[in-house]
C-alpha cells in the first residue's frame, strides 16, 4: 500500500466535499440542526399547564386553593371565567389544557366533603397524564394539610402509623428529558452523517464515470477504499465530538462515566455506520438511489433502536428487528456511560455484539465493494 | 518485430450480445494505430479489455508483452488511457486533477513538478490551471484528459474517440502531439470517426459487429480495395456487411 497514493485520495476527497454543498450541509448543518431540534423540541417535560378557573365561591379559601395549584408550578391558572361554557370553550380552542371548577360552597370544605372538578384535555396524553397526577396531588396535599389543622384545633393528632414511602431516583434525579435524549442523539447524529456521506462518496465515482479512469491506474482497491473512507471517519468522528461538547457545555448533560471509554466505543460504532454506508453504495448506481437507500435504513433505526420509544414496550417481532440494529447497542452504551456512569464490564454484552456486528458488516461490505471494482 | 498489442481470438459477450468476436491482431510498437468502425462495432469493448477494465469471455491477449488478464497490474503502470466519456473530476481544477493523477501514478515531488509543466506546455493549458474542470469546454477537457493520460510518461496510450466533439484547433494540437510522441517511441491506439485522422495513422483496422474486417497501413487498404480514400473503403465495408441502417 502506498501512503502517498492514500494521501492523494484523501486530499481529493476533502476538496470534493468542500465544493459539494449537500455534503457540507450534511456534515456541518445536519448534526447541529438535529441536536438543537431534538434538544429543544422533544423536551417532554410538562409544567406550567395553562388552566382556566371557574371560581363560584370567590372566598379566601377558594383563592388559597387556586394558589396551591399555581405554587405547584405544574399549572398556570391564568384564565378566570364566569360560566361553564366559557371554560369549555377555552378547552375546545386549546387555550387551556385544564379547567378547575370550584363549587359555590367551597369554603365549607373544612366541615364537610366538598366536590371540586378538574377537567383535563386528554388529546395530548403526555400533558394530560401530568395534569391528572399533579392535579390530584395538589388537591390531596391541600386537603391533608387542612385535616391536620382541624384535628390540631381539636387537640388531636393523626397517629403516626401506616406506610411512608420514600423515593430515590437514581441516575437522572430530576427526571430531565434532555439527560435522556441527548446521549442517544450523539449516536444518531454520528450514524446518520457517516452512513449518508459514505454511501454518497462511493457512489459518486461510479455515477460520474471517474471510476473508469481510476481502474486503469496502478491504484489498488484497498488504497482506494481506505483513502475514500478515512475522510468520512474523520467527519463522522468530528461531528461526534462536536455534539458531545455541545451536550456537555450547552445542554449541561454531564458525562458521568469514562470519557475515554466513550471516545473509544464511538470509534467502534463508526465502523458499523461506515460499513452500512458502503453496503448501500454497492447496491446503488446513483447518488439519488444512495440517498433513498440511506433513508430506508435510517428511518427504522431511529424508530426501533430505542432512541424515541422504549424497546421494553415493543412487541417481540419488532423487538427482534431492533436486536439487529447496531445503534440499539450503541444507545445502551452511550446512556450507560453518560447517564449512569457505568463501566465497560457492565456493558460488555453490548460492546461485544456491536463490535462483532461492525466487523461482520465491514467484511461483507469490503468483499462486495471489491467485487464491484473487478 | 516488437508488438505493442497481440490479441488471439479475443471475445467478449454481454448476455447474448457478442460485442467482440474472436478478434486476432498484432500491432507493431511505436506506431499510431487507428481502430475504425461504426458505433456499436466493439471498439470500446476491445479497448476496455486491453486496459484491464473488463475481462474477456475467452481468448488471450498481451499488451507490452504482459498478459491482459493475469498481468493487468503491470500493464496499468505503463499505459495511459482516455475513455470515450470524459472521466476526470469535474469538481476539481485542472491543476488538482493533474496533482491527483501524478500522485496516483507514484511520481515523486520533483518529477511531478517537471512532468506537470511539460504537460501544461504540451497541451497549452496555461492560465487554465486553476479553472474548475466542469466549466471547461469540450476541447479543453479533452486536452486535459490527454495530458493526464501522458503524465506518467507511458509507453503506450489508448485513446477512445478523443476528438469527438472537439474544436479543430484542439484536434490539430492533438494529432501533432501524438505524432511527435510517436516519433519519440510512444505507441498509440486511437479510435475515431474522422477519416482524415485515420489517414494520418500508421496502421488502420476496421471493426464491424465485433469482427475485425481488415488490418493494414492506410495505403495498403486503399490499394487492396481499389478505392481513392479510406472513407470509400469504410462505406463499402459497411454496405457489404449490413447496410447503412446499421451505422
Ligand atoms: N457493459 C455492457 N453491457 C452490455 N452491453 C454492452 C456493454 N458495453 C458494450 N455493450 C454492447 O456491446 C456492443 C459494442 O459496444 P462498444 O464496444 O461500445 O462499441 P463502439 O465503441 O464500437 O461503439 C454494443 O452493442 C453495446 O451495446
Ligand atoms: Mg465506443
Amino acid at each position: 500500500m502506498s501512503i502517498s497514493r492514500l494521501f492523494a485520495i484523501i486530499k481529493k476527497e476533502f476538496i470534493q466535499i468542500k465544493r459539494d454543498k449537500p455534503s457540507l450541509v450534511i456534515s456541518i448543518v445536519m448534526p447541529l440542526a438535529m441536536l438543537f431540534l431534538f434538544g429543544y423540541a422533544v423536551s417532554t417535560e410538562v409544567d406550567h399547564i395553562p388552566m382556566a378557573v371557574f371560581d363560584q365561591s370567590k372566598t379566601q379559601e377558594s383563592r388559597d386553593f387556586i394558589n396551591a395549584y399555581r405554587n405547584s408550578l405544574y399549572f398556570n391558572p391564568d384564565y378566570y371565567v364566569d360560566n361553564i361554557d366559557e371554560l369549555n370553550n377555552l378547552i375546545d380552542t386549546g387555550k387551556v389544557k385544564a379547567g378547575l371548577i370550584i363549587p359555590p360552597d367551597f369554603s365549607q370544605y373544612k366541615n364537610k366533603m366538598t366536590n371540586v372538578l378538574l377537567k383535563i384535555d386528554g388529546s395530548d396524553p403526555t400533558t394530560a397524564r401530568t395534569a391528572l397526577s399533579s392535579g390530584i396531588m395538589v388537591a390531596q396535599y391541600f386537603s391533608n394539610k387542612n385535616t391536620e389543622k382541624e384535628l390540631a384545633k381539636k387537640g388531636m393528632h393523626i397517629p403516626n402509623i401506616g406506610i411512608d414511602l420514600s423515593t430515590k431516583v437514581e441516575y437522572n434525579p430530576d427526571l430531565n428529558t434532555l439527560t435522556f435524549t441527548i446521549p442517544g442523539l450523539l449516536g444518531l447524529v454520528m450514524q446518520n452523517i457517516t452512513i449518508i456521506l459514505t454511501a454518497f462518496a462511493l457512489v459518486r465515482e461510479k455515477e460520474k464515470g471517474t471510476m473508469e479512469q481510476l481502474i486503469v491506474t496502478p491504484i489498488k482497491s484497498v488504497e482506494l477504499m481506505i483513502g475514500k473512507l478515512i475522510p468520512y471517519i474523520l467527519i463522522g468522528y468530528t461531528d461526534f465530538l462536536m455534539v458531545l461538547a455541545l451536550s456537555i457545555y450547552w445542554f449541561r448533560v454531564p458525562v458521568n462515566g469514562s470519557i475515554s471509554l466513550l471516545l473509544l466505543l464511538g470509534f467502534d460504532f463508526i465502523i458499523c455506520a461506515l460499513a452500512i454506508g458502503m453496503l448501500i453504495s454497492t447496491a446503488a448506481k446513483t447518488q439519488t438511489q444512495a440517498m433513498q437507500g440511506a433513508f430506508m435504513v435510517l428511518l427504522p433505526t431511529i424508530i426501533l433502536s430505542g432512541f424515541i420509544f422504549p424497546r421494553e414496550q415493543m412487541p417481540s417481532v419488532i423487538r427482534a428487528i431492533s436486536d439487529v440494529i447496531p445503534l440499539t447497542y450503541f444507545l445502551d452504551i452511550l446512556r450507560g456511560i453518560i447517564i449512569k456512569g457505568i463501566s465497560a464490564n457492565i456493558l460488555l454484552n453490548q460492546i461485544i455484539i456491536m463490535t462483532s456486528m461492525g466487523f461482520a458488516l465491514l467484511l461483507i461490505a469490503v468483499l462486495r465493494f471489491r467485487k464491484r471494482l473487478d | 518485430m516488437e508488438y505493442v498489442i497481440e490479441l488471439k481470438d479475443l471475445t467478449k459477450r454481454f448476455g447474448n450480445i457478442t460485442a467482440v468476436d474472436k478478434l486476432s491482431i498484432k500491432v507493431p510498437s511505436g506506431k499510431i494505430f487507428a481502430l475504425l468502425g461504426p458505433n456499436g462495432s466493439g471498439k470500446s469493448t476491445t479497448i476496455r479489455m486491453i486496459c484491464g477494465i473488463i475481462k474477456p469471455t475467452s481468448g488471450h491477449g498481451t499488451v507490452l508483452g504482459f498478459d491482459i488478464v493475469k498481468e493487468s497490474e503491470k500493464i496499468k503502470k505503463s499505459i495511459g488511457y482516455m475513455s470515450q466519456k470524459f472521466s476526470l473530476y469535474e469538481d476539481l481544477t485542472v491543476k488538482e486533477n493533474m496533482d491527483f493523477y501524478s500522485s496516483i501514478y507514484g511520481l515523486d515531488k520533483k518529477e511531478k513538478v517537471k512532468r506537470e509543466k511539460i504537460i501544461i506546455d504540451m497541451m497549452e493549458l496555461h492560465n487554465r490551471e486553476n479553472q474548475i474542470v466542469g466549466t471547461l469546454s469540450g476541447g479543453w477537457k479533452q486536452r486535459l484528459a490527454l495530458g493526464c493520460a501522458l503524465l506518467h510518461n507511458p509507453k503506450f496510450i489508448i485513446l477512445d474517440e478523443p476528438t469527438s466533439g472537439v474544436d479543430p484547433v484542439s484536434r490539430r494540437l492533438f494529432w501533432n502531439t501524438i505524432k511527435k510522441l510517436t516519433s519519440e517511441g510512444l505507441s498509440v491506439l486511437v479510435t475515431t470517426h474522422y477519416m482524415e485522422e485515420a489517414q494520418e495513422s500508421d496502421f488502420v483496422a476496421f471493426m464491424f459487429n465485433g469482427h475485425l474486417l481488415t488490418f493494414g497501413t492506410p495505403s495498403e487498404i486503399i490499394r487492396e480495395n481499389n478505392s481513392n480514400n479510406l472513407e470509400d473503403v469504410f462505406i463499402k465495408y459497411v454496405n457489404e456487411h449490413g447496410g447503412m441502417d446499421k451505422l
